[in-house]
């Protein structure tokens, strides 16, 4: 038998499927703005850290049991008599986490520098709707482990819906399956969580990426490199994606990990913030903790919803907290709409921007200590100011993104 | 821009640090000390185990991991005809009569160092004191009106609740006379009971997550791995860039 020549294999391959067209258009001819910094390091790590979701689940998957009955005892067994279990356990605990902190990391660096905005609102809806799922399956994913806090945190999740006027309560029970979160319950969240949410979760990542490829990466300096090509058509201030962004963004993998693995090795519990001490006690729908919180990713949104204490128009204050709750995830859906600057980044917007992203991101983290906290009328207040100051980042930015005055902007990369 | 992100970690790491209230003391477990770990085997097995079980925790796993020999742990402390090596630390308990008894049944304790925390354990060992209204007579003030005998009252003596040593009873206020005095002697003097208490503790600190000696193990080998990575990949970063012009440095 003749050994096949040098290239005869790819060129058979490339006749059948575009593997060579696929890797110049995404990785050796892609191009991307020189000057990008270290806050375009997270959207590689996100990756990253959900193929790290994907590999340590399945393996997850293979001695948990989703029964109300055996959930809990499943995984102690992970823990203690499964080779390595407790690393794969907490390789996917401790990820969770980072997948948020990264995501959160993400986000911020796309209002920062205006990355929402034409022609990237695609981009940014899909990554939005991303982040949504992900809240989903991190949410489905808390309750397998059947703890307190696991069975509770839903139970108060779920009966969110039941705020919602004349259905809510029906809808709450179709959820959950049953009149209180039980086994039922349960068994659904786990296909949910191990099935549906991650392949819409893929699919969502594949067109987050293939809508970022078609209009190209925005930069700190919030110009359009593809605007300045030379004569064979590359950007004058653009580099090949590989191999200059692959290995900057190993660098970027590499002190992730080390962060990462010093969090998994030393402190998996993340001082009661990834795995929270009520968690360490199985369920038992008889017996309430003293003081219910979701994950600390969770929280910000949570400190929205315990905000609300009072009516308004004829909305009651469950209801009220809800509507906001969603009021506020739902901004940042319509935010490439709501800013009418004229240039991207931060970095030239005028100052009000300046003090609203800062307010915003202060807001943020506030409200998520705030919902991590036991609700007193002292917190109350301060969570209610807080979201106003969320609300107003995003409400007046129509206004202060035109008042303002912004600085011009270089046509090039090089200032 | 930077002492904006300084303030904002600041304000998490204040509240992080917040402290439980209730228990004066933190200890730091230390599950590499195999000998205190060994002797809170023991104290727990002829103490604790007769109500207390441990089910994840395996005798086998505990003798593999707290270096006893197999022989010496089944003659020693594997009590029940019923129970082998490789069990969980089970016992021969009938829930119903636990409830009977006092009222509710001793839960099981694998995992409370995790769920309430090492020093609550710690305080609540040392915290039993006599209390005349309580049916069997003790009562703790970490955990108030527990249903638990003191069943290390032969080690420890009987505390019971008074004004400190020294303290003039005229001035103090009942806040101040609610501390724990020994009023009647244990076996063991105050400090070697505390000790005892501390490896106690230790030990279920231990169980609460074994799997923590190997974590430690592997942990060194994996952080420089990734240190030694991590400058490989800046060596190729570097490598790779120098060809770059920096945007806003001019030629």
């Amino acid at each position: 038998m003749a050994t096949p020549r040098r290239g005869e294999g790819q060129s058979w391959l490339n006749a059948r499927f575009p593997a060579s067209r696929l890797w110049r258009e995404h990785l050796a001819n892609y191009y991307v703005p020189k000057n990008l910094n270290v806050w375009y390091v997270f959207g590689s790590l996100a990756l990253l850290v959900l193929v790290n979701q994907i590999v340590t689940g399945i393996w997850l998957t293979m001695s948990y049991n989703p029964t109300a009955d055996g959930a809990f005892a499943s995984i102690e067994y992970i823990m203690r008599d499964v080779e390595w279990g407790w690393l794969i356990r907490h390789l996917h605990t401790t990820g969770a986490s980072a997948l948020f902190i990264v995501m959160y990391l993400h986000m911020f660096r796309g209002l920062l520098y205006g990355s929402y905005k034409a022609p990237r609102e695609l981009v940014w809806i899909l990554g939005m709707t991303l982040y949504l799922i992900l809240m989903a399956e991190a949410f489905m994913g808390y309750l397998l482990p059947w703890g307190q806090m696991s069975y509770w945190g839903a139970q108060v999740i779920t009966s969110l819906f039941s705020a919602i006027p004349w259905v809510g309560p029906d809808i709450a029970q179709w959820v959950r399956g049953d009149y209180l979160v039980s086994g039922v319950t349960l068994n659904r969240f786990f296909a949910l969580h191990v099935i549906a949410l991650p392949l819409v979760i893929l699919v969502l990542v594949v067109l987050h990426i293939v809508a970022l490829h078609e209009v190209g990466s925005n930069n700190p300096e919030g110009v359009e490199i593809r605007q300045h090509k030379d004569d064979t058509g590359k950007p004058l201030d653009g580099i090949p994606f590989h191999p200059y962004y692959t290995v900057k963004d190993l660098l970027g993998v590499a002190i992730f990990l080390f962060v990462f693995c010093g969090v998994v090795f030393y402190f998996p519990d993340g001082g009661g913030l990834f795995i929270e001490q009520p968690n360490f006690e199985p369920a038992d729908p008889l017996s309430t903790p003293d003081h219910i919180a979701p994950v600390w990713y969770f929280t910000p949104f949570y400190a929205i919803l315990r905000a609300a204490n009072f009516s308004l128009l004829g909305l009651d204050a469950r209801f009220l907290g809800v509507i906001l709750m969603a009021g506020a995830i739902a901004m940042l859906f319509v935010l490439p709409w709501l800013d009418r600057s004229p240039v991207r980044s931060m970095r030239y917007k005028g100052w009000m921007s300046k003090v609203m992203l800062r307010l915003f991101a202060i807001s943020f983290v506030g409200l998520g200590v705030l919902g991590v906290l036991p609700s007193t009328p002292g917190r109350t207040y301060m969570a209610q100011g807080l979201t106003v100051i969320y609300f107003a980042y995003f409400l007046l930015m129509p206004f202060y993104t035109r008042w303002e005055a912004a600085r011009p902007v270089p046509k090039r990369v090089d200032r | 821009m930077s002492r904006w992100w300084l303030a904002l970690g600041l304000l998490v790491m204040s509240w992080v640090a917040h402290g439980e209230s209730g228990i004066s003391r933190s200890i730091s477990p230390d599950i590499n000390d195999q000998t205190s770990l060994q002797r809170g085997m023991r104290l727990y097995v002829n103490y604790c185990l007769g109500c207390h079980t441990l089910t994840y925790q395996r005798f086998s796993r505990a003798a593999d991991d707290l270096n006893i020999p197999q022989v010496l742990m089944e003659e020693s402390l594997i009590f029940s005809p019923e129970l082998a090596f490789d069990d969980p630390m089970h016992n021969a308990l009938e829930i119903e009569e636990a409830q009977r008894w006092w009222g509710s049944a001793p839960p099981d304790l694998t995992l409370t160092a995790k769920l309430r925390g090492v020093d609550w354990v710690y305080a609540y060992l040392l915290g039993f004191y006599e209390d005349p209204g309580r049916p069997l007579g003790v009562n703790n003030t970490v955990y108030e009106s527990v249903a638990m005998p003191n069943v290390l009252e032969p080690l420890q003596g009987v505390q019971a609740l008074g004004c400190p040593e020294g303290a003039s009873r005229v001035l103090s206020t009942p806040e101040k006379c609610r501390e724990l005095v020994l009023v009647r002697p244990g076996t063991l003097k105050p400090a070697e009971f505390e000790r005892a208490v501390y490896d106690i503790t230790n030990f279920l600190a231990y169980v609460s997550e074994p799997s923590r000696l190997k974590a430690q193990g592997v942990a060194p080998k994996v952080m420089i791995f990734l240190f030694v990575f991590g400058v490989l990949a800046y060596l190729l970063k570097r490598e790779y860039w120098k060809d770059i012009r920096k945007p806003g440095v001019n030629e």
